[in-house]
């Protein structure tokens, strides 16, 4: 069947194979017959080719809750598990998941697998770093329990390791308990990307902080944009139980014509929401579902780009260059006139000690871009500024990136090849993307 | 509400029982592959099932039924829903030209719900309350050459169906027959999927919310409602050349 990622490019074809559990598992690892490369896929919402390979194992079926801990906040579940589920059996307990991303429909597989992050990782840092352990099947139909404790390099490993060291069959993670699932949210306005900066930078004991910013601004107005302060709201009223929402938006029902998606209707997207918003309210209360996931309220957002499918572009640059690199990426996008309706800066906390993990200390900007041919020379420009001012790309966004940008982005690649070396001697595991950046 | 449900552990069952679940339902689970079953369980409880009681039971040995159903009313006091979920998919080409291997089809599919429907009729009569509902399939609503040892059994149980429900009126007790299309579960992991496939959560969805509007006979997703009557409509002159 032909499968694809969030981002829709590129697409491949693929045998899909969805064991129910972790016998059935077992057997299609340990079977006789050899299949060839595979890779585990989750809910299919990395944006690239990280979970395309010529057998894709769906975590769709190891979607069982196992047990629930009421003392320590802990939940264990199946890999298949989305995040969204976890919420509706936390809220009403007065919990919450200490690490979200921009979808609520992550499987927990694959956020082990990217270690996403979200509005709070200056805080809070990243997903695994909530992961008390998780269950491991390696090539060989082995099962092995990973934590902080126990096979600590095989966990560090796995974490962030894109799928590439086994199968993730279950995992145990820590929730945090708080006041309420509202959150008060603040905005505020900068005329500039220094600006931005500063005000992201000055107002890091907010829980959760965020920017979107007009990417297509250029010349004075370079990086004008919005950020979005949040807390949990403390003075809700504690009487109600915590309700889990799902709201229901308007479905994208067929792919914008790509013509209508050019650098005039994005500029002037981006132009009146900055407008837009630069007059709205100050201050305001939301639920959670609509402050963490705006997009997840569209149906199907992803067609929004056209047929031809779209690429997201994240990289993080180290703090004390990022004012200059992030600049330099603005004007590169703007001069070429490629935009998207949401380019999001975030200020990031520490890294982790996992070996693939993308977050570093340092800002980090994610922009879409429509697919077209002339998107890659671009892109491949954008690189070389991220390189020369020490940073990194996302791997769980990318689709194009080369191996030598790859692996001088992340320089622990070598030790994270001789353990996945060690426990997948003869390279089951593979995506097309570990193929592409050279690690299988 | 109280609810019973049987062949538990099947793609359908299960996504129907974490509804209930969320809501906060008891629920007492059949099924007959213990590991499976115990991991349903847990599950549950964690959606928040208020009581989940379980019984590990293989459905094709009829003897078993009487006491399964006794074990399950016990613990639940009354049931306000039973739900028969279990079933298997045919090897058709097979099972035309082995009697064995159709007999035990059709058992597993057809007699074995039948046994279950008596002694359930006769538990919901004394309770005077309650709805019985039982997953079919299109496949009963004529018989078609790529599944028609299937498609014999699952009618069968719709027209015991039609009859009970009629018998069952005065006793306030309701029966329910949903007639599922194509669902994309372990079942059928084997056939290539193409547009009318639905999730079994889709399909649990609509369950769910047949048996609290209490409907006699739904096709799940709707659309399999006027699919059917059209197939059911072909002369047979020219059925009868029709392979699909």
């Amino acid at each position: 069947m032909e499968v694809y990622g969030w981002g829709r490019f590129p697409k491949a074809s693929a045998a899909l194979l969805e064991p129910v559990d972790s016998e059935s598992l077992i057997k299609i690892l340990t079977a006789k017959k050899k299949i060839g490369s595979m890779i585990a896929r989750g809910a299919g919402r990395s944006y690239g080719d990280s979970a395309l390979s010529e057998n894709l194992i769906s975590s769709r079926f190891l979607d069982s809750f196992l047990s629930l801990d009421q003392e320590s906040a802990t939940i264990r579940c199946g890999a298949g598990v989305s995040l969204d589920s976890i919420l509706k059996v936390c809220i009403p307990r007065g919990w919450f998941l200490p690490v979200l991303p921009g979808t609520k429909f992550v499987s927990v597989g694959g956020a082990i697998a990217a270690d996403i992050h979200g509005k709070n990782h200056h805080q809070d840092g990243s997903f695994c770093d909530h992961v008390a352990e998780f269950t491991l099947v390696l090539a060989s139909g082995e099962k092995v329990t990973c934590s902080p404790q126990q096979n600590t390099e095989l966990f560090h490993a796995t974490c962030g390791g894109m799928g590439l060291t086994g199968i993730i069959l279950d995992a145990t993670i820590k929730c945090e308990r708080v006041s309420s699932v509202s959150v008060r949210q603040r905005s505020l306005v900068a005329n500039t990307l220094s600006e931005c900066m500063e005000l992201l930078d000055t107002n890091a004991d907010s829980k959760y902080s965020v920017a979107w910013l007009d990417c297509l601004a250029s010349g004075d107005r370079l990086g004008r944009s919005i950020i979005y302060l949040a807390q949990h709201d403390g003075n809700s009223d504690t009487t109600k139980e915590p309700k889990y929402k799902n709201r229901r938006g308007p479905t994208v029902p067929f792919d914008t014509p790509t013509f209508l998606i050019n650098k005039f209707t994005m500029g002037l997207f981006n132009s009146a929401y900055f407008n837009l918003k630069k007059k709205g309210p100050r201050q305001s209360t939301a639920h959670y579902d609509a402050y963490f996931f705006p997009l997840d309220h569209i149906g199907n957002w992803n067609r929004l780009y056209g047929a031809g499918g779209f690429l997201q572009y994240q990289f993080v640059l180290p703090s004390g260059a990022a004012l200059e690199g992030i600049s330099q990426v603005l004007s590169k996008v703007s001069g070429a006139g490629k935009g998207s309706f949401l380019s999001v800066l975030k200020k990031f906390g520490k890294a982790n000690a996992n070996l693939l993990s993308f977050p570093q200390p340092g800002y980090t900007l994610t922009l879409d871009f429509k697919r077209e041919k002339s998107l890659f020379p671009l892109l491949d420009g954008l690189d070389e500024i991220v390189l020369a001012h020490g940073g990194r790309i996302y791997l769980a966004k990318d689709a194009r990136m080369s191996e030598s940008v790859f692996k001088a982005g992340y320089p622990a690649w070598e030790k994270f090849l001789e353990i996945k070396t060690r426990v997948d001697p003869t390279g089951v595991f593979s995506s097309l993307q570990s193929k592409r950046i050279g690690l299988t | 509400m109280k609810i019973l449900i049987i062949g538990a552990t099947s793609a359908i069952a299960k996504a129907t029982a974490r509804i209930y679940a969320e809501r906060k339902h008891e629920l007492f689970l059949i099924a007959r592959n213990e590991a499976r079953l115990n991991d349903l369980a847990a599950d549950l409880d964690v959606r928040g099932a208020q009581i989940v009681g379980h019984s590990v039971v293989d459905l094709t040995k009829h003897r078993d039924h009487g006491k399964a159903i006794e074990g399950a009313f016990s613990v639940l006091d009354s049931v306000d829903v039973a739900l028969i979920c279990h079933g298997s998919l045919p090897d058709q080409a097979a099972s035309e030209i082995n009697f064995k291997l159709a007999e035990k089809e059709i058992n597993t599919n057809g007699l074995s719900v039948i046994s279950l429907l008596t002694i359930l009729s006769q538990k919901f009569k004394a309770q005077g309350s309650g709805t019985i509902a039982v997953i079919t399939s299109v496949a009963g609503d004529r018989g078609r050459q790529p599944n028609f040892v299937y498609g014999a059994a699952k009618s069968m149980v719709s027209t015991y169906l039609q009859g009970m429900r009629g018998k069952l009126l005065s006793y306030k007790v309701h029966v329910v027959d949903i007639r599922p299309g194509l669902v994309d579960s372990p079942m059928t992991a084997h056939i290539k999927k193409g547009l009318l496939w639905s999730s079994p959560e889709k399909i649990a969805g609509k369950i769910v919310r047949s048996i609290a509007a209490r409907k006699h006979t739904v096709y799940a997703p709707g659309y399999w409602r006027g699919i059917m009557f059209v197939v059911r409509l072909i002369p047979e002159f020219i059925f009868k050349r029709l392979k699909f």
